[in-house]
């Protein structure tokens, strides 16, 4: 067991690990990659706030809409701190990250960029960082160019060398892959972007949850992610942008709150960062996401990032044992806490569904990235994936039971 | 281990009667289900009386999906295509046995029926609705 986390300790703030399935299995809840657990304090402080505070924000002078907007800008200046961004203005409330890759491709790039300039993605990435890039290369003739990935997973840095001759105007890459695990070497990909004058934009739906991630540390210029990853609640998430940028970029959504005046024909936006938060935002999923910062903080993202750590190693191996069993995804010293695999002769789905009906939540298919699947020649993947609250005893049953299913389809 | 994987399930994955590609045929037919990547083609051959003489299916998906696209095939070879359209989401459950699928894997199961019904009508593309039991 890992000397970095009491999970045994952990897995008491979680009230769904001890739910039950299909008769009295124990949950082995191997799917944080698609969504985390909460922990009790996060479902409180949102509980709480339903029935303690309840009001909207920023404009009402009674006690609940004063208490309400301290708790809602509290957990902006906690999320800002967590990040390591200058200002908790740099922090902008979205529903979650596709949201926020949306915002900055509506908003920055519909400003920034023209018919020829040249936007660098990966093969690695998560439809959420291709598809809106798909959209305006459509409407405005932007060229996309990608990093490959090599076989062992991992970016094609030198390609990468080659392609920023190209002048790009924006280099956008996830921080880790959702479905390889690969840990990207962001800082360096945004020195070489900032070298060649591109502006960064990271995914940060896999990073941000399980890796310390520091934006000025990393040099980004833009940072997206969702709190539903990282034990927070879902529909809510951020766009970390430096000030500079966001002060330039005209709004999003227009309506309330993003507003200093209107008149019947004309508005005035209003400042950081209530330009990009139109309309009556999602308070309590604000204030959860607080408490989920809150509760990683107190964990110790290091801690958290050497369990995953740890576990993955462990996982690797045992899997790795199992034969007809095809693991995808670098080593474990450079990868995060998931395993994407095939079994010969079992399609991921079925794999899927034996593990369900012995407890285990596991999850089949693409993952959303479609492209990196077609790059390695599968439809689909089975992939387990590992957060705080895992257990090295759960990779034993994750393997004991693709064993069984093995013999089953023998 | 699970009776979702009930014997004539895993026998007809491994072991499929109607695996294939017909070249040249009369109908021929192919969609993916977009949750989980599964994609099926199906191609008939048809006579002058309207009756289906050789069906194939090819592709890849898992278990229930490829199994279910076998034994749709083995129950509509030496019908005719009149009968073959009134074939129903419950006939195939029935076919394959199954009860009490969940929303996802209904969806595995149904993909050879939506892609044989959408071929025979000649249609452009698939619809859920193909496979909606009339209430």
């Amino acid at each position: 067991m890992s000397q970095t986390l009491n999970v045994d300790q952990i897995r008491k703030d979680f009230p769904i690990l001890s739910r039950r399935l299909h008769g009295n299995k124990a949950l082995v809840y191997l799917d944080s990659t698609a969504t985390a657990q909460k922990p009790v304090t996060v479902i409180r402080a949102m509980e709480d706030y339903y029935n303690q505070t309840n009001a909207n924000i920023h404009r009402g002078v009674h006690t609940l809409a004063e208490e309400a907007t301290a708790a809602y800008e509290g957990a902006r200046e906690r999320i800002a701190k967590f990040i390591g961004a200058r200002h908790a203005r740099e922090v902008i409330f979205t529903r979650n990250t596709t949201e926020s890759i949306n915002l900055v491709a509506y908003s920055w790039a519909r400003k920034n960029l023209v018919s020829g300039d040249v936007v660098i993605l990966t093969e690695m990435e998560h439809h959420s960082n291709l598809v809106p890039w798909q959209i305006l290369a459509d409407e405005r003739g932007i060229r996309l160019e990608f990093i490959p990935v090599t076989e062992e997973g991992e970016l094609d840095l030198l390609t990468y060398q080659n392609l920023l001759e190209l002048r790009p105007k924006l280099v956008a890459f996830s921080q880790m892959s959702n479905v390889l695990g690969t840990i990207n070497p962001a800082r360096e990909i945004i020195e070489m972007a900032h070298r060649a004058g591109a502006v960064t934009l990271i995914d940060g739906a896999q990073s941000v949850p399980h890796l310390p991630v520091d934006v000025q540390q990393l040099g980004a210029d833009f940072l997206a992610f969702s709190a539903h990853k990282m034990c927070g609640p879902t529909g809510i998430g951020v766009l970390y942008g430096r000030r500079d940028l966001l002060e330039a970029m005209p709004p999003f959504l227009g309506g309330g709150d993003m507003i200093k005046r209107v008149t019947l024909r004309s508005f005035s936006p209003n400042e950081l960062p209530h330009k990009f938060e139109a309309g009556t935002p999602a308070i309590a999923e604000v204030i959860g996401f607080g408490a989920a910062v809150d509760y990683l903080i107190q964990m110790g993202m290091n801690n958290i990032a050497a369990h995953e750590h740890a576990i993955t190693r462990y996982a690797l191996d045992r899997l790795s044992e199992i034969s007809g069993l095809k693991l995808i995804g670098p080593s474990a010293e450079k990868k995060g806490g998931v395993c994407a695999f095939t079994m010969e002769g079992i399609h991921p789905h079925d794999i899927a569904q034996l593990l369900d009906r012995e407890g285990i939540a596991v999850r089949a298919g693409h993952h959303c990235a479609m492209p990196l699947h077609q790059r390695y020649g599968l439809p689909a993947t089975t992939r387990a994936s590992f957060y705080l609250y895992n257990t090295f005893d759960e990779v034993d049953l994750l393997a004991e039971a693709l064993e069984r299913a093995k013999e089953l389809f023998g | 281990m699970d009776d979702l994987y009930r014997e004539v399930i895993i026998e007809h994955y491994k072991n499929p009667t109607y695996r294939g590609v017909l070249d040249p045929h009369d109908i021929s037919f192919e969609d993916e289900n977009p949750l989980c990547g599964d994609q099926i083609r199906i191609d008939l051959r048809v006579n002058d009386a309207g009756v289906v003489t050789e069906a194939a299916f090819s592709g890849h998906g898992c278990a229930i999906s490829q199994a279910s696209a076998d034994l749709l095939l083995e129950s509509i070879v030496n019908k005719p295509l009149e009968e073959v359209k009134k074939i129903s989401k419950q006939d195939l459950l029935d076919l394959l046995g199954l009860e009490n699928l969940g929303p996802v894997r209904l969806k595995c199961a149904l993909l050879s029926l939506k892609v044989l019904k959408a071929g025979i009508y000649g249609l452009g593309e698939t619809d859920d609705l193909l496979v909606e039991e009339e209430e």
